[in-house]
């Protein structure tokens, strides 16, 4: 079971027994349980209209394939069949979405449904609509398309080659590419003892397949041309500027609406192309359209995570483990259309050192598509692979030359006291104690008793290895870094909205920006208001969900990218102090006395060493909203204000690819101990520990609850949750019972330990936090090298995703990985 | 094609009696979410893996997509929304509250009726039994581990 430790010696960082004022820093109740916990929570699929009709998608069962003809007519045909839509239709309705690319990326064509061509497996033709979910699925069967097969590219290095060129328009597979190439590499590898090369590492394909399939309920409002979309995109911001322009409308005649959101992690960022067809059937039927994803079409054909190949990683170490830097070719494979993509082509570089000192590093990076599923977001997102790459750089240094994996971390990881750290890209890390989470993470699995341990698996047949995951969590993004790949493109900054007013009643009610799928905005917010205002959470009504026209979002609103406890919090903060303000300002023009001389305390606003002049909440409320007469005209004051939260952002060096990427870099270092069978492959985690630092937490249970979440998600990643094709572009793991997700009795038991290093940089000292940057599918890494490899010799573990065959493969034939791996010592 | 044919059925809700004609394809949970407007049972799956549809029927713990409705004809059902009284939540929901056992809440309904399940069964579970008894429910935020602190704490 879990474990909490927290045993901090140096400063920034809180002390045992502290006791902070308020409410922030308590595990006080969520205000979402109440009703999730009796099955009162509203999703998506939960809203219902009069009459409305339910969107099956009619699929590709081909991985490449011109589109010869599509026939809609016996579906019309069957009773209860309201309609459908078709790609070609989609052509003329629409534009293509736009591209966030420079060229090739740039000329790709991506439309709500396909048009002329198919792409991946389960790329929709098709819409049907009908009175049923059974009859849409029927009446979807009866679509006759006529496909003309085409050869198909499954591979990132294959598909370079560009022998099959998915997108004609772009006239080549690659999406982009750029080299990056920052410090004096060239001279790291001059001065360099020992240079150790890898030939190949591979990060696998896998997503966090968020329990509740995509999906939304379309109304079209034909007087005033605006659709009202209830729906689970996790981003509606930005869904909003790809879909408008597409649908030739402006942006506010879409509004997104979600209450209760089952699950994210990033997979729900993309859905514009799927909301779009929504959009285009409500009008064309002027009827409520919904659309519920099915399982295996999440699987094949919404989103999965970035797949990455990594070539030629050259490392330059020093005699005494110290690692100058490193270069390698990196292939990044995003499937049949880039969406959101490239921007996992820059987003790595938020952490390009990972958690190392490193100042010397050039990477070549080509994104390119594959006939394979599109992919988006994956918690983690592009930082994850890249940290992965930086995990296994150590591991198969230090096994190679024979250093200790703890030490020759802690030589090299950046140090307590170089924070603020500028890494050799101009990021800027905030605050940490690398070396400090590492020793807890190791008293928590026992590492003093490390070698009993081996000698008692042994003596049971068994292997045991230990592994570190060092990972960084970047978080409140800096979209300026998107002009890293594309100066054209005018994004840059961040921003995050909230409103806090005083109701008549007395009421304090909050909206946000962003979109919750889990996270306990509507609590975390309310104790942020509550400290501020001199109440209680209770008394904190923060509306549940997002909802456009609440006025309460901007360009970048939504929960994405670990960013909230900044943006989010950032952005009520400000409009409480707002509110505080007005609050003062009006208690003082009925007391005729200065705004200095109120207080807010005990839910009302008095006049300081004076509690017997004291307006409740509901006076201020009432006496602003219905009973105003007789108050001062130059009285400036509405109880109801709006806050953008703007981080403190430059625009980066375009020329030099450098700037500050992220504002905060939360830490988890996670330490696994395992036990391989080498008879058979099979492996058990016998101990495991994650350990955190996110700055000040502002809801410690909340914080460990992401953390939690994060490590099953990476062990899953790690041990079996990969997204296998067949060499005809079908998906091998198209539901739950092939793609094996994390169930109760696969999870080792779990020990968690923090530290707070308060950031500097942001309004509440707090990082944003929850991703986690697979801090665990390193450390299971890790320790499987560990377990398997002696100096010099064994195999080299080099998937992200090792299976039980998968090991076994490794302890059999240990030459073909060993291979990967060449030292040069000078 | 041959028209679907459609039976009406009755069955016993968390102690209302409903009376409904359906497609006899129609899935359990479909009827239930659909039909009934109960809407605390959730549809993760295509297959049957997830749980998040599980309900009682006449006791038996049952994923919900994995039944039609016209064989639940007669039957007693049980689910999330049977569990509190007049509001007041019941102490495994309670418990689940405290313990944080949910994030999202969408695998809960189901979690919570498979350890209702076990709880009648067993009082005092081990932490092994209480493993078993909610395999056949994912979720994809909490990696079990306050779920299964959120059981232990109702098992007497």
């Amino acid at each position: 079971m879990t474990e909490t430790t927290v045993t901090p010696e140096r400063a920034l960082v809180v002390e045992e027994g502290d006791v902070k004022p308020g409410f922030i820093g308590q595990s006080v109740p969520r205000k979402e349980d109440k009703r999730l916990v009796q099955g009162e929570g509203v999703f998506f699929d939960d809203v219902k209209r009069h009459e409305m009709g339910y969107v099956h998608f009619v699929r590709s069962p081909y991985a490449h394939a011109r589109i010869k003809s599509v026939d809609v007519s016996k579906a019309h045909e069957l009773d209860g069949v309201y309609g459908t839509l078709t790609g070609d239709e989609v052509a003329i309705l629409t534009d293509p979405f736009f591209e966030l690319s420079t060229a090739p990326g740039a000329n790709i064509k991506d439309y709500a449904l396909a048009v002329g061509r198919v792409r991946h497996v389960g790329d929709p033709v098709a819409a049907v609509v009908a009175r049923t979910r059974e009859l849409a699925r029927d009446a979807a069967e009866l679509v006759e398309v006529e496909y003309e097969p085409l050869p198909h590219v499954l591979d990132g290095e294959e598909s370079l080659k560009d022998e099959v060129v998915l997108h004609e328009e772009a006239g080549s597979n690659t999406v982009w590419s750029g080299v990056f190439d920052w410090g004096d590499f060239d001279a790291a590898l001059a001065d360099a003892d020992h240079v150790v090369r890898i030939e190949r590492l591979h990060f696998d394909r896998f997503s966090s397949t968020p329990l509740e399939c995509s999906g939304c309920l379309v109304e079209y409002n034909r007087g005033t041309a605006q659709w009202t979309i209830h729906g689970n995109h996790q981003m509606p911001g930005v869904g909003a500027i790809w879909m408008a322009p597409a649908l030739r409308v402006g942006i506010d005649k879409l509004r997104f609406v979600s209450q209760d959101i089952g699950g994210g992690f990033g997979n729900k960022i993309t859905l514009h192309p799927q909301y779009t067809a929504c959009c285009l059937l409500a009008r064309k039927l002027n009827r409520p359209v919904q659309w519920t994803e099915w399982r295996t079409d999440q699987h094949t054909a919404n989103t999965h995570g970035n797949e990455r190949t990594f070539l030629d990683v050259t490392v330059p170490v020093k005699a005494d483990g110290t690692m100058l830097g490193f270069s390698v070719r990196a292939i990044d494979d995003c499937g049949a259309f880039p969406r959101y993509e490239p921007l996992g082509c820059i987003i790595w570089a938020q952490v390009t050192p990972g958690c190392y000192r490193w100042r010397n590093i050039r990477v070549d990076f080509t994104q390119v598509c594959t006939n394979k599923s599109p992919v988006a977001p994956n918690r983690g997102y592009s930082r994850m692979q890249h940290l992965w790459l930086t995990e296994r750089i150590v591991d198969i240094v230090a096994g190679e030359l024979g250093l200790d994996p703890i030490e020759v971390r802690k030589k090299n990881y950046v140090k307590h006291e170089e924070f603020p750290y500028e890494t050799p890209n101009g990021c800027i890390y905030d605050s940490g104690d690398y070396a400090r989470c590492l020793d807890i993470a190791l008293d928590l699995i026992g590492y003093d008793s490390l070698e009993e341990k081996r000698r008692d698996a042994e003596s049971r047949g068994k292997l045991l290895g230990i592994g570190i995951g060092s990972t960084l969590d970047s978080g409140t993004n800096n979209f300026g870094q998107s002009m890293i790949l594309n100066p054209e493109l005018q994004f840059s900054g961040n921003n995050e909205v909230a409103t806090v007013k005083l109701d008549i009643f007395g009421e304090v009610v909050v909206t946000l920006g962003t979109v919750p799928q889990g996270q306990g905005h509507e609590t975390t917010a309310s104790q942020v208001v509550a400290d501020i205002l001199g109440c209680t959470p209770d008394q904190v009504n923060v509306r549940a969900g997002h909802d456009t026209y609440w006025n309460s979002t901007a360009g970048f609103s939504g929960t994405y990218a670990s960013q909230f406890a900044v943006t989010g919090l950032g952005a009520v903060k400000g409009a409480t102090e707002k509110l505080a303000g007005e609050m003062k300002q009006l208690a003082a023009a009925v007391f005729g006395c200065s705004p200095d001389d109120i207080e807010l305390v005990e839910s009302q606003a008095r006049i300081k060493g004076n509690p017997e002049a004291a307006l409740p909440f509901m006076a201020l409320g009432a006496i602003l909203n219905a009973n105003n007469a007789g108050l001062p005209p130059e009285l400036d004051v509405t109880l109801n204000v709006r806050h953008v939260y703007r981080p403190p952002f430059e625009k980066p060096d375009l020329e030099r690819k450098y700037g500050n990427l992220t504002l905060t870099y939360a830490t988890q270092i996670h330490a696994c101990a395992l036990e391989i069978d080498p008879e058979t492959g099979v492996y058990e985690i016998v101990d495991y520990a994650a350990v955190d630092d996110c700055g000040n937490r502002i809801h410690p249970q909340i914080v460990e609850g992401q953390v939690h979440g994060a490590t099953a998600q990476a062990l899953g990643a790690a041990t079996h949750e990969i997204f296998t094709y067949d060499e005809e572009g079908n998906l091998l793991t198209p539901n739950f019972y092939d793609y094996h997700v994390p169930h109760a009795l696969d999870m080792p038991p779990l020990k968690t330990g923090f530290i707070e290093s308060e950031s500097p940089f942001t309004p509440l000292g707090a990082k944003g936090m929850g991703e986690g940057g697979g801090a665990g599918i390193h450390a299971v890494c890790a320790a499987l090298q560990n377990a398997l490899g002696r100096r010099g010799e064994g195999p080299i573990v080099w998937r992200s995703c090792n299976p039980y065959e998968g090991v076994w493969d490794l302890v059999q034939k240990p030459e073909q990985t060993r291979k990967l791996v060449s030292v040069e010592s000078r | 094609m041959e028209t679907v044919s459609r039976k009406t059925i009755t069955v016993d809700v968390n102690g209302e009696q409903y009376e409904r004609e359906v497609d006899v394809r129609r899935l359990l949970i479909h009827f239930i979410r659909d039909d009934l407007d109960l809407t605390g049972s959730h549809i993760g799956c295509d297959t049957g893996n997830c749980g998040a549809c599980s309900v009682l029927v006449d006791g038996v713990l049952v994923k919900s997509c994995m039944m039609l409705a016209v064989q639940a004809e007669g039957a007693k059902i049980e689910t999330v929304e049977g569990l509190a009284a007049e509001g007041e939540l019941n102490d495994l929901q309670q418990a689940f509250s405290d313990h944080h056992a949910l994030q999202c809440g969408y695998c809960t309904p189901g979690m919570l009726m498979s350890a209702t399940a076990l709880l009648r069964e067993n009082k005092t579970p081990s932490e092994d039994e209480i493993r078993k008894s909610i395999q056949g429910n994912i979720c994809r935020c909490t990696g079990y581990v306050n779920i299964v602190e959120a059981i232990q704490a109702v098992s007497r």
